[in-house]
């Protein structure tokens, strides 16, 4: 299959687009932005170049991935039988609180936005950089600040509140480091905005001549609708936290009833910031699949205006839905229809997507390269995860599967089967562009099947278990859940050992991988016709001067399966 | 040809900006931006004030009437006059009247450090008598039950604010230290107008404070 996909590719007319060369018209090489931006470290933390703020995003937050995915193997391998295994039931609420925590503000959030969109959205749009450089920097160390207060509750008095901080338990209940984590999450949101606020001038006033708003790659469009969320949700979840922690340091009050106030508060101010953060979680990996899809379907998007102003429709309804998170905790009748009526909402922009990439594939020149199989895992299990999340938007269902497994297995079939998969796929993908090398393909598949396979061991079982009443955040269990429990566990001791390979795989690839020219997959973005891999510290010698859609394959790429029929006139290469 | 490159480059235009139009226009929209992030922030407080202003109105209206208005209400001159003088800085600055413009924005420094003066007069008697948020609170001379709640929203929000006049006044100075150099002109006060667009929100939002905390009993 691999040979087959390689000369599929190779067969790619790539005259039809103006791929740079590594070197120029001298024969002397290209500077690029790895080599030549300075060696040191300090040239590096100091850095304003958007790549390379991109890849100390991807250090660290690859890092807590890390972190995160061993706190979740140690959650599992407690619960692999019933009863004490390794830890008891404290232990275990600072595992799956720390889990929860690091997963979602250190890694999910920042994932893609910051790694993913700081390297490719000023690439995608032709620009040198994103509108504020130093505020880009600034938003980095933001981050490593927060992460050091969050690492503080971790090594001291490690939080048991679960990630959501619940009062009143956080604010008077627990004895563990709650005030740190909080304001690490507090902090975290500020370099979220930042990334944000930078990513939304940068789309309004970055692009280059000719990139009219219908010619952005659907990538740009899914980070700028991600960004106008991180703008309007985060600032509340900030305030919600800064009540939280002044209420636990100086009791004020106004989330304890004894004082005169209302737990339940804090909720809605969490869930109006948290609903709209998963779909900061999970629109930019939209963003990529339709760039996937696309580009290994060799075929133009189907209804890209659809998948573009769908990305908007969504940023738009998430901020009328975190009531749905609320169904059992004490809310009007009237308000819990009305919640559950706009979250099947959600629904429709999202089922738009699906129907869209699907279609794309109907008759497209497929190749199974190794981020198309992360993308087709992608539709697979993000489907499940949607479709699941219509049972917990329906009021009498969420009654009974509230705070169930079930929960846990819908969001983990979004956030892992969905975000995650994207996030892989868009390295796998973007990883020849930012190293300029290839990662070996077959252990790449191999951490794919690994992973795929293992997730879904992992959480279907979930699923049943959920439905069965197993209730979330338990440390131990009837006997009769057993089975279904080391199923899930091994599940992810298989998943874990994917991730691991899938790491391996990529680091050996960028380090000592084969080079590869500056447009392996035959793409049709700037950040491939116009840049070379890897891109020089200014991304582009001349100003791109954009003429065609990001994905007119139909127009400037004769059918691979017609080899014989002669394409358009390719366009002379467009340069200023 | 170095000539007319230098004049299209000029040494303020940052290299991955193409013209001065691009980075004014680039840093204003930015500007704005934060703004929104900064309404929705206050805005949680605002909308926890609502609710529990709609629960509690016999507190809010008892509590407030301890709150001495004559000073609140000077406090808002203070601002809204402070906002002018900002405007005008960076309107002599626009005629290249740099001169003017550091003694306007001198003024609005000023007026921000006789903001929190008054404010730091109200708060140490507030200390003082024990009118303080939450389980910190002793003051005897209010009769409701948990008149607390007003006042953990009074120091909230009060302090929230008062935190961004304070970082306002850091930006001011250094606005003024920069415009007495001379680095800003006719041709480029981007900081300086974009600073006075934050300025006027922290007036803004002290124009809804006033109100809903001094006038309401």
């Amino acid at each position: 299959m691999s040979e087959q996909t390689r000369s599929a590719a190779a067969e790619l007319p790539r005259s039809a687009v103006a791929v740079p060369e590594r070197t120029d018209e001298n024969g002397l090489p290209r500077p690029n932005f790895l080599r030549d931006g300075g060696g040191t470290l300090w040239s590096w933390l100091t850095t304003l170049d958007h790549k390379r703020i991109g890849i100390l995003y991807m250090i660290m937050v690859m890092l807590f991935f890390f972190v995160g995915g061993l706190f979740a193997l140690l959650v599992r391998l407690e619960l692999f039988a019933p009863g004490e295994q390794f830890f008891g039931p404290d232990t275990y609420n600072r595992l799956f609180t720390l889990h929860g925590a690091v997963m979602i503000f250190l890694f999910i959030i920042p994932s893609i936005p910051a790694i993913l969109g700081n390297f490719v959205l000023p690439l995608q749009i032709g620009a040198k950089d994103v509108a504020f450089p130093r505020l880009n920097l600034a938003s980095w160390y933001i981050y490593m600040i927060g992460a050091i207060f969050a690492l503080y509750s971790l090594v001291t008095n490690a939080a048991d509140t679960g990630w959501t901080f619940y009062t009143p338990y956080s604010s008077s209940g627990s004895d563990t480091a709650v005030i740190s984590i909080t304001l690490g999450a507090f902090i975290l949101g500020f370099s979220s905005i930042f990334t944000g606020l930078n990513f939304i001038v940068t789309v309004h006033k970055m692009r280059a001549p000719g990139m009219t708003w219908f010619k952005l790659p659907l990538m740009v469009w899914a980070l700028y609708a991600t960004a106008i969320i991180q703008v309007l949700a985060t600032p509340v979840l900030g305030i919600t936290l800064l009540l939280l922690v002044l209420e636990r340091a100086f009791g004020v009050g106004i989330f304890d009833p004894a004082m005169g106030g209302d737990p339940v508060l804090f909720q809605h101010f969490f869930w109006f910031y948290s609903h709209p953060a998963v779909y900061i979680m999970i629109l930019p990996g939209m963003g990529i699949i339709s760039e996937l899809i696309t580009t290994f379907s060799h075929r133009n998007i189907f209804g890209y205006k659809f998948i573009a102003f769908s990305s908007l429709a969504i940023a738009l309804v998430s901020f009328l839905v975190w009531g749905h998170h609320m169904f059992t905790s004490g809310q009007s009748e009237f308000a819990v229809m009305l919640f559950s009526f706009l979250t099947f909402m959600v629904a429709i922009p999202s089922a738009i997507k699906v129907f869209n990439w699907t279609t794309t594939l109907y008759k497209g020149s497929i190749s199974f390269s190794v981020p198309m199989l992360y993308a087709l895992s992608f539709l697979f299990m993000f489907t499940i995860g949607g479709l699941t999340g219509l049972f917990l938007g329906a009021l009498s269902v969420d009654v009974h599967v509230h705070d169930t497994y079930f929960v846990v297995a819908h969001f983990h079939y979004v956030m892992v089967g969905g975000t995650v998969m994207a996030f892989i796929g868009g390295l796998h993908y973007w990883w020849p562009k930012m190293f300029g090398r290839m990662y070996n393909r077959t252990s790449a598949v191999a951490a794919w099947a690994l992973v795929f396979v293992g997730f879904n061991m992992t959480f279907f079982a979930q699923f049943i278990l959920g439905t069965q009443g197993m209730p979330r955040r338990y440390w131990t269990y009837p006997e009769q859940f057993q089975s279904l429990h080391g199923f899930s566990s091994s599940g992810s001791l298989v998943m874990g050992l994917g991730f691991l390979i899938m790491g391996v795989t990529l680091l050996a690839g960028a380090l000592r991988g084969r080079v590869v020219g500056s447009n392996p997959w035959g793409s049709l973005t700037l950040e491939w016709t116009h840049a070379t891999s890897p891109p020089e510290p200014h991304n582009y010698p001349n100003t791109p001067v954009v003429e065609n859609g990001p994905y007119d394959f139909d127009k400037l790429v004769p059918r691979v399966d017609a080899p014989g029929e002669p394409g358009p006139e390719p366009e002379p290469a467009p340069a200023k | 040809m170095a000539d007319a490159e230098a004049a299209e480059h000029p040494k303020y235009l940052q290299h991955h900006f193409s013209d001065a139009a691009q980075q004014r226009e680039s840093s204003k929209l930015g500007m704005w931006i934060f703004l929104v992030t900064e309404v929705l922030f206050f805005g949680g407080l605002f909308t926890g004030y609502a609710i529990y202003h709609s629960w509690y109105p016999e507190i809010f209206h008892a509590a407030s009437r301890v709150l001495d208005w004559r000073l609140g209400m000077v406090n808002t001159f203070i601002l809204i006059t402070s906002s002018l003088t900002f405007a005008l800085a960076i309107r002599m600055l626009q005629v290249d009247r740099v001169k003017a413009a550091v003694w306007n924005l001198a003024a609005t420094f000023a007026l921000a450090g006789g903001f929190m003066v008054i404010k730091y007069i109200e708060y140490s008697h507030k200390f003082h008598v024990g009118q303080l948020p939450g389980k910190f609170y002793s003051y005897g001379g209010i009769d409701v039950a948990n008149p607390h709640v007003f006042f953990s929203f009074y120091f909230m929000m009060t302090g929230l604010h008062g935190l961004h006049v304070l970082v306002g006044m850091g930006v001011i100075l250094w606005l003024l230290i920069r415009t007495a150099r001379g680095r800003f002109g006719a041709s480029y006060h981007n900081p300086v107008e974009v600073a006075g667009l934050y300025w006027h929100l922290v007036d803004l939002v002290w124009i809804f404070l006033f109100p809903l905390l001094y006038l309401i009993a």
